[in-house]
């Protein structure tokens, strides 16, 4: 009897898989995190196909998929790793998009802390500020981007701290261990509210548009599921989550 | 060929081994009475005590890194104290680096000097009392030295292990040069950013030196009161 229903379970989930669903190994730069996880949801119910992402900076995933990483979509949080991708042959050619374009902000735990936050740069009076680590991360690039803009690199360089991944940097501020960090505007912001803490959002002037592509990997290339995610990304509902969490497009 | 090493990573290299000698002698200082008290009490406590002495052997850093974040910052309750005390947060601090790396090491350091302090047993102690030696004579003219290979193995295991620490120190450093970045940090760095090169050069080193140290060790056949080989 047991034996039964065990194999009846073992043809549906195999049936299922093969006939329905296929699995899409995504890399997915760690700005992206939370939006992710709401669009592989929506995209599950949708399409029946299943999202397995892994989370890091984009410089991290880049060397994973030079090692032959078995991701098969790429979103990097910067236009040029996937064109890298590309140019070396590890992409398939003519699939990159931008599918979002990131915004910087300079955020504290500390509700009261930020009210103008260029004044608060200026001022120095503050022990931590994290940033990503700027060699790997688009998001840490842009950091160092507005302190040059503002003149500030050499003041504030003995106050940085370098989370590996603009993760890691949000857990620096979020544990109160740096006081204010720039983060993505993404991870600290819900339907135009900050959600927690204070938060200032750096004027787009101050440094190079945040243009994140995404790229069709040469291991998905023959995977539906992938070619799904990838549509799935460029339609109504995931846009409707991207620009709910403060991305442009 | 340019000099494979650049000034950073002659720094990372630097502060690693101030990290780690320093991170020794603080595990002397603490580790040979808690050793002692190990090695001779029957308090109820002296379980809960040993295994929590050897938590590091088993805990994945990550999670020893996550809690020290956690207690060192300013809502924690080593961060409540040490601003109450006017010393900041120690996150990102060489400071913290040494607490982490005590914590870290802790079992390297007092397993080897409790195994060589239970092997001396009670007799040459009881010996040296009935000749009149008060405990603490007893301890620093008796014990001591007879535990000396034990010291030596847990000071060389101490080090050797602070030099190789990593996700501790990731997770509460914050990667700042001279203060936090040490070696294994640095070569994390290199490979992130694909510098395969400098990777090389500060892994191989890595990887010489922590051979040679064993090496020595094993040749003076001290290696036998590692932990976990307990005798």
């Amino acid at each position: 009897m047991r034996l039964t229903l065990l194999t009846a379970a073992l043809c549906c989930i195999s049936l299922s898989q093969s006939a329905l669903a296929d699995d899409v190994q995504v890399a997915v730069a760690a700005n992206f995190t939370a939006p992710m996880q709401d669009i592989a949801q929506a995209f599950e119910q949708d399409t029946g196909h299943r999202v397995i992402a892994s989370f890091g900076s984009t410089g991290q995933l880049y060397a994973q998929i030079s090692h032959g990483a078995p991701f098969e979509v790429f979103l990097a949080a910067d236009d040029t790793t996937p064109a890298r991708a590309e140019n070396e042959g590890l992409a398939v050619a003519g699939s990159r998009f931008t599918y979002a374009t990131g915004a910087l902000a300079l955020w504290s735990a500390d509700a009261s802390l930020i009210s103008d936050g260029e004044q608060l740069l200026r001022s120095g009076d503050f022990q931590h500020l994290a940033i990503a680590n700027p060699k790997t991360a688009p998001y840490g690039l842009a950091a160092t981007q507005v302190m040059q803009a503002l003149n500030l690199t050499d003041a504030l360089n003995p106050k940085l701290v370098e989370g590996q991944s603009i993760g890691q940097t949000y857990q620096f501020v979020a544990s109160g261990n740096a006081q204010l960090g720039f983060v993505a505007l993404s991870q600290v912001s819900r339907n135009g509210e900050i959600t927690s803490g204070s938060a200032w959002q750096v004027p787009t002037t101050l440094y190079e548009p945040i243009h994140q592509d995404a790229v069709l990997l040469n291991t998905g290339a023959d995977n539906a599921a992938a070619a799904a995610l990838l549509e799935y990304l460029q339609g109504e509902r995931a846009a409707a989550v991207i620009s709910s969490y403060g991305y442009g497009h | 060929m340019t000099l494979p090493l650049d000034s950073a990573d002659l720094a990372a290299i630097w502060l690693t081994l101030k990290l780690a000698s320093l991170t020794t002698v603080v595990l002397l200082l603490i580790g040979t009475p808690l050793a002692w008290w190990l090695a001779h009490t029957r308090s109820r406590l002296k379980g809960p005590i040993s295994a929590l002495v050897a938590l590091p052997l088993v805990l994945p850093p990550t999670v020893l890194g996550f809690y020290l974040l956690v207690a060192l910052g300013p809502n924690g309750p080593i961060g409540a104290l040490t601003e109450q005390l006017g010393l900041g947060t120690l996150a990102f601090s060489f400071s913290g680096l040494v607490i982490g790396s005590v914590c870290y090491s802790m079992p390297f350091v007092v397993q080897p000097i409790q195994n060589a302090f239970e092997a001396i047993g009670k007799r040459p102690l009881e010996v040296a009392a009935t000749l009149g030696a008060s405990p603490l004579d007893r301890f620093f003219t008796v014990a001591l030295p007879l535990a000396r290979p034990g010291i030596i193995t847990a000071s060389v295991l101490g080090f050797a292990h602070t030099l190789g620490e990593f996700g501790v120190v990731l997770m509460i450093g914050g990667n700042i040069p001279e203060r936090t970045r040490v070696v294994s940090v640095q070569i994390f760095n290199h490979v992130e950013a694909m510098d395969y090169a400098s990777a090389h050069w500060l892994a191989g080193g890595v990887l010489v030196c922590s051979f040679l140290i064993l090496l020595l060790l094993n040749r003076r056949g001290h290696l036998r009161v590692m932990p976990g080989a307990r005798t």
